[in-house]
């Protein structure tokens, strides 16, 4: 199982997120912004940042990319792809996830171990999670409040595409405290908090167990693989 | 030379942070005649020749599918501005 990461120019999260998919036991591929090649990777992640420093619009510019036409392929195919915060933006930029993020409903960037639930066990990034598992993750991000038409939003909640939701506080402002969504498929995932920091004892969120001990952040990357697995 | 303008504003029902925050600095100055503040964006998009239509279709096209994302913005206007004689703009 090879999952690639793909570095924009502003990146920051790229080197975090290929190290979880080691943790999570598949090879980290190295992918560039600016090839038209996916070096025959099962799944990607768009990572989080700041990519062309949020110009334009936080994702946009990034989503405009070479290497995402071979994305957007890619997915429409049935490749599991995982954005993460900047790489959520990029997504929904890119027309691969409905809705989109405007800036934080308070105006502050926000960065704090945030408490999630994850509402849907069936995508291709969290069939390893059981059924409204709870959750704690770090999130940091200025633009991370989703917004969608009131139309979408009931198809959103309809159809069970939101994946995960902000639980005890919201933290920007997110339309139905919604955290992540998924495409029809369940192929392509959109996660604003960071689950590639919440991978290894001793660097993840406090527990009530030890400092530092958080890996709920895993299940996403096994659940890729788990998902090859069956598939192969 | 040939600039056109393309202007983009925040969809009208979304809440605008950056308008809410000027609007609050404005209410802190005393200036309370403002009862609301949105905040925008202005492309100057520059040409060596005229603007006619094929261009300004094209200018149209990127405004919708690049400068604006329609799930969170609108454009607003799109016109030309006319340099005098002898000016730069």
């Amino acid at each position: 199982m090879r999952i690639g990461v793909v570095t924009f120019p502003g990146s920051l999260d790229d080197r975090d997120a290929q190290r979880a998919v080691r943790l999570a036991g598949a090879e980290p591929v190295a992918l560039w912004h600016g090839e038209h090649d996916l070096h025959g990777v099962d799944a990607l992640v768009l990572p989080g940042g700041f990519s062309y420093g949020d110009y334009l619009r936080a994702g946009a510019i990034a989503s405009l990319s070479p290497i995402m036409a071979e994305v957007i392929d890619a997915a429409n195919k049935g490749m599991p792809v995982l954005g993460i915060c900047n790489g959520f933006q990029m997504l929904t930029e890119a027309h691969l996830l409905p809705g989109g993020l405007i800036r934080n409903e308070a105006g502050a960037f926000i960065c704090r171990d945030q408490r999630l639930r994850i509402e849907n066990t069936d995508t291709a990034w969290t069939r390893g999670f059981t059924a409204n598992q709870e959750i704690t993750i770090p999130l940091k991000n200025g633009e991370g409040g989703f917004i969608a038409s009131a139309e979408t939003l009931a198809r959103l909640e309809g159809e069970g595409r939101v994946i995960a939701r902000y639980l005890d506080v919201n933290p920007n402002g997110s339309l139905n405290d919604i955290a992540g969504v998924s495409n029809e498929r369940g192929n392509v995932v959109g996660l604003m908090p960071h689950p590639e920091h919440a991978v290894e004892p001793g660097f993840g969120p406090d527990t009530a167990a030890a400092m530092r001990s958080g890996v709920d952040g895993l299940a996403f990357f096994t659940s890729a693989i788990e998902r090859s697995l069956v598939n192969a | 030379m040939t600039t056109i303008v393309v202007e983009v504003m925040p969809k009208a029902e979304l809440l605008d942070p950056q308008g809410k925050a000027v609007a609050g600095a404005l209410r802190r100055l005393g200036k309370t005649e403002f009862t609301g503040v949105r905040v925008g964006k202005r492309f100057e998009l520059s040409v060596d020749g005229p603007a006619d239509a094929a261009l300004l279709a094209e200018v149209q096209e990127l405004a919708d599918t690049v400068l604006s994302n329609s799930v969170i913005e609108d454009v607003t206007g799109i016109f030309v501005l006319e340099a005098a004689a002898g000016e730069t703009l």
